[in-house]
């Protein structure tokens, strides 16, 4: 799917660049989108590295385990696969509260190690597992408390109220979640009733 | 009566502002204050262990950018031919009869495809609309409620080498539609 996705975008790009005459753009986007995605890398190291360094200090502390021992009930209903005690669950923990509390950039090396947990957990396949799918669909819908940087362009632009959209957006937030896992559900059991 | 009213409710709203900026400010410093401090207690060679865990930081950053730049140079392309604006058109009057506003169209859109280009759409539509206007309220909204899909199915599947996403991407866009939904009822419940 991703395949397809990623060629059709290309090529109806290209297709309407000539019927557009914007072909000038389109090579200037080319070499833009490139650089832009390795720029966004390279700042991700510094995140990466230091988040990463801190949570393997957490995780050596016993942290983790602390904290997925006290949601347990939760993510177990959420990630049925995930046998107790298993690591993941710390990082998928340690990730919700990220995103819950608007740190994108910390929410990121927690991801990528929960990702990386499950993998493991699913025999080093290299399709997506279905706690991996629902992970995901959480993630992409994250509940957010306080949705910072929209705060700020707000009150950039001398808005009498800048915070008047906390509380719609937790509300929006939580039903997409909901619906999130929702969806997640309905696709596992069409998935298991098919094979 | 209005003017006091007005008065106390922007207070109100001051207060709040000020404890909202001050968690942010403090959650941070005090979480890693704490790591360090219960690590410490917990008899963890600290200096040590941040290291290791931070080599990875590494390697994991390196192995994304294959599969960040394929994704986004196709997204440029797509963007900066037209495409992107003629798809936007294409659907705009079919939404508009439903009663979703036509300005609102293209941010919704682009929200899950790519994080900075949404920023760009909602500053721009708060700063054309006014940030309290229906428009402002519900752009802002809809920034903070949903994050940009394809970019963390690009990166979480990427750096972990998941070639097979099954039905994530399905899920995750259909998770946005949910939550695109859910703004404009709610924003029209509370402001309309």
């Amino acid at each position: 799917m991703v395949n397809y996705i990623w060629v059709g975008m290309t090529i109806i790009g290209l297709v309407f660049a000539a019927i557009n005459g914007t072909m000038d753009d389109v090579n200037e986007a080319v070499f833009k989108g490139a650089q832009e995605a390795v720029t966004l890398c390279i700042g991700l190291i510094s995140i990466l590295v230091f988040w990463l360094g801190m949570m393997r200090i957490a995780e050596t502390a016993g942290l983790l385990d602390k904290l997925s021992n006290l949601f347990r009930p939760l993510i177990s209903k959420l990630f049925p696969d995930i046998p107790a005690g298993h690591p993941a669950m710390g990082y998928i923990l340690s990730n919700m509260m990220a995103n819950v509390f608007g740190l994108g950039n910390a929410a990121t090396p927690l991801g990528i190690k929960a990702m990386e947990e499950l993998k493991r957990l699913n025999g080093g396949k290299d399709s997506a597992s279905r706690s991996m799918v629902t992970f995901l669909a959480i993630n992409t819908s994250s509940i957010t408390l306080i949705p910072t940087t929209v705060i700020a362009i707000r009150i950039t632009y001398d808005s009498a109220a800048p915070t008047e959209i906390v509380g719609t957006t937790l509300i929006a937030t939580c039903i997409s979640t909901v619906a999130g896992i929702t969806i997640d559900r309905y696709f596992y059991y069409r998935r298991s009733r098919k094979g | 009566m209005t003017d006091i009213f007005i008065i106390e409710e922007a207070e109100k709203d001051d207060r709040l502002m000020q404890i909202i900026s001050l968690i942010s400010l403090w959650f941070i410093p005090v979480l890693i204050g704490f790591i360090l401090l219960y690590g410490t207690l917990k008899k963890v060679p600290t200096y040590e262990t941040f290291v290791e865990g931070g080599k990875e930081g590494i390697k994991m950053a390196v192995s994304i950018i294959p599969f960040l730049v394929g994704m986004m140079v196709a997204i440029s392309i797509f963007r900066a031919s037209g495409a992107l604006d003629f798809m936007v058109d294409f659907i705009r009057p079919g939404l508009e009869k439903v009663g979703i506003p036509a300005d609102i169209i293209p941010l919704a859109i682009i929200r899950p495809i790519s994080g900075n280009a949404a920023l760009g759409m909602t500053s721009d539509l708060i700063a054309t609309h006014g940030p309290d206007s229906f428009i402002g309220r519900l752009a802002s909204t809809l920034q903070g409620s949903t994050d940009t899909t394809f970019y963390v199915l690009t990166v979480y599947f990427g750096a972990v080498g998941i070639k097979k996403m099954g039905d994530a991407l399905k899920v995750g866009l259909l998770a946005d539609i949910a939550g695109f939904i859910a703004a404009i009822v709610v924003v029209t419940i509370m402001f309309a």
